[in-house]
């Protein structure tokens, strides 16, 4: 582990560019920090915390100068991955028919386009968040090629939470506070009465590669023990926990449970949570065609089970009340994402809670249905 | 707006119409060759394709023709929504895109050995058809092979000459019902599941493929329990919102399932205790 000065983050950026990345990082944007495009350092939100809550969410000022100094906001990673609009194909109408572009064998044919991205500030729980977009994207039988080629190009630089966000819940999850590899390079930031630094872990060959670019001392153990104590601090201070013990069976054995028709008077089926989601994958598609009918285009965006349309079929939606959407979007998080794809599709972020405008907590919400059930388990063991 | 060209499994082929065939009012049999020419296209019975109409849009149309004839692709369907009249609007020669085949198979080779009993509601003769075909074309390899079938009126009748030329064969059991009829019609009047209980296969040793409107699935399940069928013996194949194919985009979850991959077809004892549960 070594220790590296606040200066060096600019270096880092640097290095990163000269190596083609596109530097994406935390930025303060319209009172949110969001994850964008940096040229430099001093683009990064310093010393600005966002307070969050069920339901709020506001951007202040810190006492220190730190970098890292805030949680996760609206926006997710996945974006560049999975981006939210996308064009599948474009269609050519032709005498006889039409034409595919985007058939490898047609002329016009492309290449999948080489962004090279470097995500700067990766949250633990993110970090987790990407794996689990991976086993969506590029781990089954059908591989999504951008993504996938996007990811393997990619560069990690997590950043260990020394501070719990208001609506965090990922030592429940297992995800945070401390990262667990899936980064390059990680930083644990810390602050104090001097001038903060961070302490660098290299997680990887390439990791290794751009930190010998940066300036460093070996971090003595006293930095390391800080280190360690921050980040039990941010593991201690989270307000919220999830109970994931037989969560997957519990959820699926209570598919009639009333706490649903309590959430469903709440909730405005206004997809919100899906849209912060940094696992939610579902995609719908559009076809767009130009005025004169000669060329459509076949576009993928993201969706919500939250929608109406999401489960039309021929007659009506499967799921017509808010109540089965709610239903739908929960049990696919914290039980059948088990069974699909052998984890939680939950890192414990908190983006759902916080950006939810009537602020439902799905901490809540399992928590509720694991009581009443232990009751009424309880009722007829007395009986 | 990002593009990307050269993507893999979303990208559809290109078909053309050889031949369409008004099945009933509203139902039509499109026949279906490569455009690009060659190729045999393999498929399993009870696996569906992604089919695309130049600018309107793109659903899973389950394969209807015989497995043991790759040459062309058949594809019966009812003109319902946007891409599906807009479908019914192809002629001879016109042009539509393909993808697949996706999903899992009737259990035709695992029945071998056993009676069969084929029970469809309406449209969802289709997809048991190729089933049929394989089974018809080892019918030494079975037992009694059943097949029930429901729909709305005789005019609703799908395939009707094949039904007429299966009904005469001897080794083959064609028991059609009507929900409502007027003269001329001397069949059946009533639900598939009124057929079960009279229905000549030994329950012990049957092996039932199911495709219909899901509340008519589940009551052909109890009428077949009744009978003594064993669950995992029975077979369903279930419809959902599919955008992909795949099993990326999560539309066709079914509790666990994807249905475009993990089904249509799933074994009864698989998915059985979801079917009562309300808007999974």
């Amino acid at each position: 582990m070594e220790r590296i000065e606040y200066s060096a983050i600019e270096t880092l950026l640097q290095v990163l560019k000269r190596r083609d990345y596109v530097t994406l990082a935390p930025i303060l944007r319209e009172g949110a920090i969001i994850y964008d495009e940096v040229e430099n350092a001093s683009q990064l939100p310093r010393a600005f915390v966002d307070v969050q809550a069920a339901g709020s969410y506001r951007v202040e000022r810190r006492e220190d100068n730190a970098y890292f100094g805030h949680h996760v906001g609206p926006t997710t990673w996945k974006k560049f991955l999975f981006p939210p609009l996308f064009e599948l194909f474009r269609v050519i109408r032709t005498a006889s028919g039409f034409r595919i572009e985007g058939d490898a064998n047609s002329e016009n044919h492309d290449t999948v386009p080489q962004h090279k991205y470097a995500f700067i500030g990766v949250r633990p729980c993110d970090v987790q968040a990407l794996a689990l977009n991976d086993k969506v994207f590029q781990n089954g039988p059908y591989v999504d090629r951008a993504y996938k080629v996007r990811r393997e190009s990619m560069f990690v630089v997590a950043v260990n939470c020394t501070e719990a966000g208001g609506t965090c819940f990922c030592d429940s999850m297992g995800t945070g506070p401390k990262a667990n590899g899936g980064y390059d390079l990680c930083l644990t930031e810390l602050t104090g009465d001097d001038e903060g630094f961070f302490l660098l872990e290299v997680g990887s060959e390439r990791g290794a590669d751009v930190a010998k670019e940066l300036p460093s001392r070996p971090a003595d153990p006293s930095e390391r023990e800080r280190a360690v104590e921050a980040i039990q601090r941010a593991r201690t201070s989270m307000g919220r926990t999830l109970q994931t013990d037989r969560l997957r069976e519990m959820l699926a054995d209570n598919l009639d449970h009333p706490e649903w028709d309590n959430v469903a008077r709440r909730c405005l089926t206004c997809a919100n949570c899906t849209m912060v989601c940094p696992t939610c994958f579902c995609s719908t598609v559009e076809d767009v065609t130009d005025l004169t009918g000669a060329t459509a285009r076949r576009v993928r965006t993201w969706d919500s089970c939250f929608t109406l349309e999401f489960s039309y079929i021929h007659g009506g939606s499967i799921r017509s009340t808010p109540k089965s959407r709610y239903r739908q979007w929960m049990t696919h998080k914290l039980s059948r994402w088990v069974d699909q794809f052998g984890e939680y599709g939950c890192v414990g972020c908190g983006r759902c809670i916080t950006w939810c405008p009537v602020g439902i907590d799905l901490t809540e919400v399992a928590r509720a249905i694991r009581e009443r059930q232990h009751s009424s388990i309880t009722l007829q063991e007395e009986v | 707006m990002e593009t990307i060209r050269d993507v893999d499994p979303m990208i559809p082929k290109p078909f053309r119409v050889q031949q369409v065939r008004q099945e009933t009012p509203d139902t039509f049999t499109l026949e279906l060759v490569s455009a690009n020419g060659g190729g045999d296209f393999r498929f399993a019975p009870g696996q569906f394709n992604m089919l695309y109409v130049f600018g309107v849009g793109e659903i899973p149309i389950s394969i209807s023709g015989n497995p043991d004839a790759r040459r062309s692709l058949v594809h019966t369907t009812r003109a319902v929504g946007t891409v599906t009249k807009a479908m019914r609007k192809l002629r001879r020669g016109g042009m539509l895109g393909v993808r697949g085949p996706y999903g899992t198979q009737w259990p035709v080779e695992e029945a071998e050995g056993n009676d069969v009993v084929f029970v469809a509601g309406g449209i969802g003769l289709a997809p048991l058809r190729p089933a049929m075909y394989r089974v018809l074309s080892h019918r030494e390899k079975y037992g009694k092979v059943v097949l029930l079938y429901g729909t709305r009126s005789p005019s609703d009748i799908l395939y009707r000459k094949e039904l007429e030329h299966w009904r005469a064969r001897f080794d083959l059991e064609v028991f059609v019902t009507v929900d409502r009829a007027q003269r001329p019609w001397r069949g059946n009047v009533g639900v598939v599941t009124n057929l079960i209980p009279k229905a000549p296969f030994d329950p012990s040793s049957v092996v039932a493929m199911v495709c219909g409107p899901e509340v008519m699935m589940r009551f052909t399940v109890l009428e077949l329990e009744k009978r003594g069928v064993q669950h995992s013996n029975i077979y369903l194949s279930m419809e959902r919102n599919m955008k992909c194919g795949i099993g990326q985009c999560g539309h066709c979850q079914f509790g666990p399932e994807f249905v475009c991959k993990d089904g249509p077809v799933f074994p009864y004892t698989r998915i059985g205790h979801l079917l009562p549960k309300w808007e999974i």
